[in-house]
């Protein structure tokens, strides 16, 4: 019986240091030490990864059989695309944290994650119309996904819109939780419009499952540049947390502590 | 003090809450009407704008029914809850010892019969105005049954989100119009299909089961709004 006993040991050990690590995420000043030490790792890889994946993509990959060089936007847009829609997520599964548990750092995540979700959308539909230009001959096409990425759009503005209404912060943060769970309800409508509403844009071209459409010549950087988005939307979301916290705490005594040391 | 008074059941508490917020509507029909008219007077504005060529009308006319019928129930969601929350009897049933989404859905329910009902049943005839062929009358009269339960519910959330915010009719748009774009995507082209001869039934089935889900899960958010938006 020694070794289940030392099991359940060791399970229960790493059960309390989880839990331990989950509560400790909870406190504005623990997670700003956290999240700095986390940010001058992410940094570097961010911005290493970000530069192999546009050299790599943008003067490296072979120009497409078709579209010559213009495709090489995919390496923006794809990623940007991809981020902004699992940063709907990230800012929904925050709200349900805070609407649940009441964890004041999940409201800044989820505070912090809307503007950077909306901006990714908006690169995604800008760099969409750019591309669209030269390949369908016209800035806007009222496709399926396109206007899915759109509606997205309004979804984060909305949440941003809402935040700011409200005077008092807490009930904002309640509100946009609410708010962003319904909406999360439209996510998985908007990913299947794809299939349902099929009309000019191409479709997804990399598929896990059977063949994949795109050369992996292409596939390479593509991927590379999809891992060095989701990097980059991390980073500016600890980095805007960061600012919340140092603004909404700038009368407590630990950041005042932590500015007069350094 | 715990009264003495036992309580009721949730059936006893919605239909109490739905007369209560039913009779109020009956006190000021034209707020029965007014939505009426916007959608008659909007209706009116295509023909003038695009022109009266019948044949393009009848193209457009399910677009056109179904983006008014959106905009006439955003019109009128804003108000839902406005009137109980300025003479606090929100506050009394967030206090009262019932779900408030039983009671919220009692509201929803009742102004919903005033709004969205009303409009489905009169919109055949606007239809027939707009030269909507026969054949998509009966699909526009299903697909806004079904369409104005989801608006409505919709609605509600964002009135409950946006009541005690000064100037929240623009935010309220900002939040329910991406919100009822399914809606509106399968209500079109129900009418469509039915009016091209094709089989509007899986797009009926398909706004069922928004209807159905909605009535589900918006009055949990309705009530867990309200509760936000009397606490700030």
């Amino acid at each position: 019986m020694a070794p289940v006993g030392a099991l359940l040991r060791a399970v229960r050990r790493y059960n309390t240091s989880m839990w331990t690590f989950i509560h400790k995420l909870g406190s504005p000043p623990w997670f700003f030490g956290f999240s700095g030490s986390l940010v001058r790792w992410l940094l570097p890889i961010t911005v290493t990864l970000l530069l192999v994946g546009a050299i790599w993509g943008l003067l490296v990959a072979p120009p497409d059989f078709r579209q010559g060089n213009s495709y090489r936007i995919i390496y923006i847009h794809v990623p940007a695309a991809v981020v902004a829609l699992a940063g709907y997520y990230v800012m929904a599964f925050a709200g349900a944290v805070s609407l649940i548990w009441r964890i004041r750092m999940a409201d800044v995540t989820m505070r912090a994650a809307a503007p950077v979700g909306a901006i990714l959308t908006a690169i995604a539909l800008v760099t969409g119309a750019i591309w669209g230009k030269p390949t369908w001959g016209t800035w806007w096409v009222w496709d399926a996904r396109i206007t899915s990425m759109l509606i997205l759009l309004f979804l984060y503005l909305g949440v941003v819109a809402l935040f700011e209404a409200y005077e008092n912060k807490t009930a904002a943060a309640r509100a946009c939780a609410v708010l962003s769970l319904v909406g999360t309800v439209n996510i998985p409508i908007i990913y299947k419009s794809v299939d349902w509403w099929y009309s000019l844009h191409q479709p997804a071209s990399i598929k896990f499952t059977g063949e994949s459409a795109i050369d992996a010549s292409m596939l390479y950087p593509l991927l590379l540049m999809i891992v060095a988005f989701y990097c980059l939307f991390v980073l500016a979301l600890l980095l805007n947390m960061r600012a919340e916290l140092v603004w909404t705490h700038r009368e407590s005594g630990w950041l005042k502590q932590l500015v007069g040391d350094t | 003090m715990p009264s003495d008074r036992p309580l009721l059941s949730l059936r006893a508490v919605f239909l109490r809450q739905f007369l209560r917020h039913g009779r109020s509507i009956m006190t000021s029909p034209a707020d029965v009407a007014n939505p009426l008219l916007f959608f008659f007077m909007v209706i009116t504005l295509f023909p003038l704008g695009l022109g009266p060529d019948p044949a393009r009308l009848a193209t457009l006319s399910p677009g056109i029914l179904w983006v008014v019928a959106l905009l006439a129930s955003l019109m009128v969601s804003a108000k839902l809850f406005a009137s109980d929350f300025e003479d606090g009897s929100l506050e009394q049933l967030a206090l009262a010892p019932y779900p408030l989404a039983v009671t919220a859905l009692a509201e929803v329910s009742a102004h919903w019969l005033a709004t969205g009902f009303l409009l489905t049943l009169v919109s055949p005839l606007f239809g027939v105005m707009l030269g909507l062929p026969d054949e998509g009358l009966l699909t526009l009269l299903v697909s806004l049954l079904l369409g104005t339960i989801c608006l409505t519910l919709i609605g509600a959330l964002g009135s409950a989100l946006t009541i005690n915010i000064r100037r929240g009719g623009l935010l309220l748009s900002l939040l329910i119009i991406p919100l009822n774009v399914p809606v509106l995507i399968f209500g079109t082209t129900a009418v469509r299909e039915a009016v091209l001869g094709g089989n509007p039934e899986s797009w009926l089935a398909l706004l069922g089961a928004l209807a159905l889900g909605s009535l589900v899960i918006a009055p949990l958010a309705i009530g867990a709004a309200l509760r936000v938006s009397l606490d700030s």
